[in-house]
């Protein structure tokens, strides 16, 4: 076996993880990113890491491509041709405003009204054809989108969730007459009701594809070049990875590819130290992202909403972002209320200390005022020059303290306080809002900013256990490296339970797995087994909200099915039950709908733990440590040891308040806590 | 109090909020609540019911109105007990329309009733003669459906299941409401035990330390919004089509007075009470107002602090602060939009430079009640959208929700689907924005046939016969257009914007068109590269290019004839100066 690589390209840097099986080793770098063409960012990572095309056995890629060509709008020309007296269908949305309050903003979609065509066809809900489709209409029409140059054209008609066949035949016409266009058949990316979002799902897959594929397509020659010809596999947003082929014919999978990556490592790191119940939480220079993961799988959605009036549905995981980061902008409101975020100061100017012309404040500089983090150290490259911390204190000063009449010190801790309420306020939304107690979940921090709230997020959420892995700055690389292979299949049935023959559930969940297999094994990488999870989405008759069941796909039986949903239910919405007498027989007499049913099969990939390349280091814990600095926390500034990470010997316990730095992250051990780096290389932290 | 302390308790406050909302929309059965977020919950003083957090994504409409509701409560109980939970909807008690159903939940810390939570939501159907409860042409609150005043729905934690029958005796599809019960209740409960954890983890004291606090904060921050208005009094009406029982239209006559920090509201001179559903009850007028202001100054919070500086005069001889037994079905949804219009255009006049057009004003709620041989008895309720005014930043909007409230629209693949109709059209509305130097948004075209079986339609709108405005030279909109037609025979219902029990068969239809929003200065200034552009995408005429805004474009090319445009805009001033 050969190495495998995982590439994650982020805005600032290119993060990269080798794995050589053979020599039991393992490498990792960061190297800075280049936005003209990523695959070149990328090939400097490879010669980073000194590896060669014919060493490499496999290279797993998580791309940001399809998520700022939506957000800085750079996708392709897109046509769009619907059913006659919809055009405006992407335009109109689900009738909405930018801003809750505030009247003013406008919307632009991604396709223009003079790009947006009609043709005369109709089908009913019930997948009846009203009216046929003319292929003299449809031709003339998809000519006058030619004429207007445009890289790719979407069809999509009214009811076509029901019965695809006008669309599937108005894009065999449209690439018989032009065969070399990217054509879109809506019902094909996503076969579920709801006209606006399965056109706005269909438009974004045809509005990233020609970036996607351009950039693929050089990455490959880039590393053909190199003597490389496997192949690469792509992280998707659902956490598994795809060849790079179906990843231009269904670019809009991977759109949530970085994140999901990290929620992928998180999953697995966490799940070698033995813990299947994680919150896991990624704070880089700008955002935060959260995620769930339960019983060892992450929490997945079917939908979510890329910028306003963009939304994209798709089996994701669920990773829920604010703008809470190293470089969030602490700022008074009208109120003289301390506020954090979500404006930031990005890595350019970035925090007040990179001596950049930043001069807001930002949770960088507090955490560097109180001595969290090391000036001489900053994360993220070595040629970074050294923190300023008086510039901190004088954005600061001039921003927080003085108008609130505190001093420096305390300042910088109330914005410390006031981001880690924001934070702790959006774990409890994904952990709480789902019927999940924080307390019975391991806290997982990576991203560079992570680890230094690990305690004091702990405290806020009322759990006692937190986890910082071996290398929280690269996380998402890991991801890639140690995901599956992962496709999913939704067919929707949209009947009431007790009308849907048992016979219909088991062919469809048969099938999606059949279509699932073949995938797999049509990529030809090496699996060890291959897993099917089969779900259905249910609801109360009259409900709109569905909540997703896991199925098993035989011996099923409508009771059954009934009382998965109903447990389901009541995990969810747990809260009702014991205190209320009576409640219950509300819903007794109601029946349950099936919308969906979805299956997803897994290609479950050899994966090494990350503990069979790591070496406990061998000296004690007192020469690990790298000399003492003074930390505010609660009113005072307490000496605390500094330790460095790569040298602290397993198994032995730590205790707070101290500092332990690594290259690409500093976690902050609060005073009575304490911490061990366990068995697996993982740094456990212990609050009680 | 310390800063950290109190924002830490504000986020908490506002996170309790925010999870019995999501809670409520989740669970909900009724598709306004779920997927029109017609929802608010919160907490509320135990002492005269202020509201101390309301959820940031809760309906606007009920930002003083949940205050209102809890206070009526408070004065009609006794004796609250852990385990209680009242429901009420009587507007006269409870603040809006009858489908707007509220809980209201006693809550206790440590045996002490230190606060009450309450939730409300938007059931689909309440009892009364049209389904759905837009009844255009009832004149007396007891047709438009049952009417709750506070009443223990459970009682020490047990369900009283005879008022349960009573109320699933009285309602349109009883199985869904069983649902919405359940899921209001439980949203109370979530709220309950995070309240609770968040006095044990601050301690009493602390934590109303910090509401007070905030109240203060909040009461301040808008004394100083409202100091950057400059003093003086400012008049603005506008009017509504009818009552939908005469034909007359009803005013609303605002005095605006900003002194100061404070603003006076005085509506005394708007039209009495009317005999159909157009009367609106105080809270509801109130709460308009508050709307209006939070889309001037969105950086407020809504707590009790940020309705202080202001005072009003609405007297129970205007329509707007109506008396039982008047009818009030059309209150919530159309009324409360001519009030924040109004205040828009008063506010307009006082500072140009935070300035709004009148967005499209009306919600268009229709309901179609009907049987079918495959589904049975169904009722089809939708609302539809329209442009908002050009403002002071942009454009105005394309099909945006109304100002009172959240709320998005249902797919048209859902209503194919649960009903015997099918779409014809739903598109942009053409032509249909005011003309300004920033333009207002467009309306939609909103069209349907109906398939099978017999069906009959109600229609509770607006602006088909008063325009929305516009502002500092913009011009107003155009107004809502509807028709149905019926055995091949097309008219426009009398009351242009309303219509009760319209009997519909296979192959009749309805078509609406809802008005664009009115458009910001004068239209002469708009860039003739942006009037070209709209041209180009079809969302305005040659002709409306060219004698509205003076730009001459050639038809076939497309192109913009710069100097032709030049002398045509020059024109068009001087004989507008000398007019």
């Amino acid at each position: 076996m050969g190495i495998i690589v995982g590439v994650d390209i982020g805005g600032t840097f290119t993060d990269l993880v080798a794995f050589d099986e053979e020599n039991k080793q393992l490498r990792v770098d960061k190297v800075p990113s280049t936005p003209d063409d990523s695959s070149r960012g990328l090939i400097h990572g490879l010669e980073a890491l000194a590896l060669s095309g014919d060493s490499i056995e496999l290279v797993v890629h998580a791309t940001t491509v399809a998520t700022n060509a939506v957000l800085q709008r750079k996708g392709a020309r897109c046509g769009l041709i619907t059913t006659r007296g919809f055009r405006d269908i992407l335009e109109l949305r689900r009738r909405d405003r930018p801003h809750a309050y505030g009247l003013y903003g406008t919307f632009t979609p991604l396709v223009p009204r003079d790009r947006r065509l009609e043709v005369t066809e109709r089908i009913t809900a019930e997948g009846t054809i009203l009216t046929p489709l003319r292929q003299s209409d449809l031709l003339d029409t998809a000519d006058k989108l030619i004429e207007q140059k445009v890289d790719a054209i979407v069809v999509s008609f009214l009811n076509s969730y029901s019965n695809p066949d006008h669309e599937l035949q108005a894009k065999q016409w449209i690439q018989q007459q032009y065969p070399d266009l990217f054509v879109v058949s809506a019902s094909e990316v996503l076969p579920v009701y709801r006209e606006f979002e399965r056109t706005s799902t269909a438009v974004l897959n045809a509005y990233v594809q020609p970036l996607i594929a351009r950039y693929l397509c050089n990455l490959e020659q880039r590393l053909e070049q190199r003597g490389y010809t496997q192949g690469i596999q792509i992280m998707q947003s659902n956490g598994g990875t795809l060849t790079s082929n179906e990843a231009q014919t269904f670019p809009v999978k991977t759109i949530l590819s970085g994140p999901a990556a990290g929620v992928i490592a998180a999953t697995r790191l966490a799940g070698e130290s033995g813990f299947n119940h994680v919150i896991t939480y990624d704070m880089g220079g700008t955002s935060l992202d959260v995620a769930l993961v339960t019983e060892g799988k992450p929490y997945v959605t079917g939908s979510a909403e890329l910028s306003f009036g963009i939304p994209v549905q798709m089996t994701m995981i669920d990773i829920q972002t604010i703008g809470a980061g190293g470089g969030s902008i602490a700022q008074l409101d009208g109120r003289k209320m301390l506020q954090i975020g979500p404006e930031s100061a990005g890595a350019h100017p970035g925090p007040a200390c990179y001596n950049q012309g930043g001069t807001l404040p930002t949770v960088t500089d507090a955490n560097l005022i109180l001595g969290r983090i090391n000036p001489e150290k900053p994360i993220g490259g070595k040629d970074r020059n050294p923190l300023d911390a008086t510039l901190s204190q004088l954005a600061i000063k001039e921003h927080v303290a003085t108008p609130l009449g505190l001093s420096i010190d305390e300042a910088a801790s109330a914005v410390l306080s006031v981001a880690n309420n924001r934070m702790a306020g959006s774990l409890r939304r994904i952990t709480i809002d789902r019927g999940h107690d924080p307390r019975d979940f391991i806290l997982f921090a990576f991203g560079g900013a992570g680890p230094l709230f690990i305690c004091s997020l702990l405290r806020e959420l009322g759990a006692t256990q937190g986890m910082v892995p071996r290398f929280p700055g690269i996380t998402s690389a890991w991801g890639c490296v140690c995901s599956d292979i992962q496709h999913d299949f939704v067919e929707m049935v949209n009947r009431p339970l007790d009308q849907v023959e048992l016979s219909t559930i088991e062919s469809i969940f048969s099938d999606q797995q059949e279509q699932g297999r073949k995938r797999i094994s049509d990529s030809r990488l090496v699996t060890d087994a291959l897993t099917t999870i089969h779900e259905a989405e249910m609801s109360f008759e009259g409900q709109t909200h569905v909540i997703r069941t896991m199925l098993p796909n035989t011996t099923l039986s409508h009771k059954m099915i009934r009382q998965r949903f109903l447990d389901s239910f009541q995990r969810r919405y747990g809260q009702i039950d014991d205190t209320f007498e009576g409640l219950d027989t509300l819903l007794s007499e109601i029946p349950v709908r099936i919308l969906t049913l979805r299956t997803s099969v897994i290609g479950v990939r050899p994966i090494k733990e990350l503990r069979s390349f790591l070496n406990p280091p061998d000296g004690t814990l007192q020469q690990s440590v790298l000399g003492t600095r003074d930390v505010y926390h609660d009113q005072r500034y307490y000496p605390c040891p500094v330790y460095d990470r790569t040298k602290i010997p397993w198994e032995q316990k730590i205790n707070g308040p101290a500092v332990i730095e690594q290259l690409d992250t500093t976690t902050w051990l609060e005073p009575d806590t304490s911490a061990q780096i366990d068995n697996h290389g993982n740094l456990l932290i212990e609050v009680p | 109090m310390d800063p950290i302390t109190l924002a830490v308790i504000q986020g908490s406050l506002e996170q309790i909020a925010d999870e019995m909302d999501a809670t409520l929309e989740r669970m909900a059965f009724s598709p306004v609540i779920s997927d029109g977020f017609d929802r608010a919950s919160g907490v509320y003083s135990r002492v005269d019911g202020e509201v101390i957090v309301q959820g940031p994504r809760g309906l606007p409409n009920f930002i003083y109105v949940m205050e209102f509701t809890v206070r009526c409560v408070i004065d009609h109980i006794d004796n609250p007990q852990p385990g209680d939970v009242y429901i009420v909807n009587d507007p006269y008690l409870g603040g809006t329309h009858l489908m707007d159903v509220k809980m209201v939940m006693p809550f206790f810390y440590r045996g002490k009733l230190t606060a009450y939570l309450a939730d409300t939501g938007h059931w689909t159907d309440i009892g009364g003669r049209v389904p759905g409860g837009f009844s255009t042409r009832a004149t007396e609150i007891y047709q438009e459906g049952l009417r709750l005043p506070p009443l223990r729905l459970i009682h020490e934690g047990r369900l009283n299941s005879e008022l349960l029958q009573v109320i699933l005796h009285n309602v349109r599809i009883p199985r869904e409401r069983r649902g919405d019960i359940i899921a209001q209740v439980t949203a109370l409960q979530v709220g309950h035990q995070r309240l609770t954890r968040l006095l044990d983890r601050y301690g009493e004291p602390t934590v109303f330390e910090a509401v007070n606090e905030l109240n203060n904060r909040s009461e301040n921050m808008m004394r100083e919004c409202l100091s950057t208005i400059p003093d003086g009094t400012y008049q603005f009406e506008d009017y509504l089509d009818s009552d939908g029982i005469e034909l007359s239209s009803l005013k609303l006559d605002l005095e605006m007075t900003i002194k100061g920090d404070e603003a006076h509201l005085d509506f005394s001179g708007s039209s009495p009470p009317c005999r159909g559903p157009l009367n609106s009850v105080l809270a509801t007028t109130i709460s308009s107002v508050y709307i209006a202001f939070k889309h001037t100054f969105p950086e407020v919070p809504i707590n009790a602090g940020c309705f202080r500086p202001f005072h009003f005069n609405i007297p129970s001889s205007t329509f707007l602060n109506a008396q039982l037994p008047r009818p009030v079905a059309g209150c919530a949804a159309e009324v409360s939009q001519r009030v924040i219009d109004v205040i828009l255009g008063a506010l307009g006049q006082a500072m140009p430079d935070k300035a709004y057009a009148a967005p499209m004003g009306t919600v268009t709620n229709l309901s179609v009640g009907g049987v079918d041989p495959d589904r049975g008895y169904y009722v089809f309720y939708s609302f539809i959208g329209g442009g908002y005014g050009g403002n002071f930043l942009t454009d105005g909007l394309n099909n945006g929700n109304p100002t009172i409230a959240l709320a998005r629209t249902q797919a048209l693949e859902i209503f194919e689907f649960l009903y015997p109709v099918i779409f014809r059209r739903y598109e942009i509305r053409n032509d249909s924005a005011g003309a300004g130097r920033q333009r207002g948004g467009h309306g939609v075209i909103f069209e349907f046939e109906i398939r099978e079986g017999e069906a009959s339609a109600s229609l509770l709108g607006e602006r088909g016969r008063h325009a929305p405005f516009g502002i500092l030279g913009g011009q107003p909109a155009t107004c809502a257009h509807h028709a149905f037609t019926i055995s091949g025979t097309t008219y426009v219902p009398e009351h242009a914007s309303k219509d009760e029990g319209v009997m519909m068969n296979a192959g009749d239809s309805l078509c609406l068109q809802t008005p664009g929003g009115g458009g910001f200065g004068d239209p002469l200034e708009r860039s003739p590269v942006e009037v070209l552009e709209d041209v180009r995408l079809e969302y305005y005429s040659l002709d409306t290019a060219h004698h509205v805004y003076g730009v001459i474009i050639e038809a076939d090319s497309l192109t913009l004839d710069e100097t032709a445009t030049r002398a045509k805009r020059l024109a068009m001033k001087s004989q507008k100066s000398s007019s």
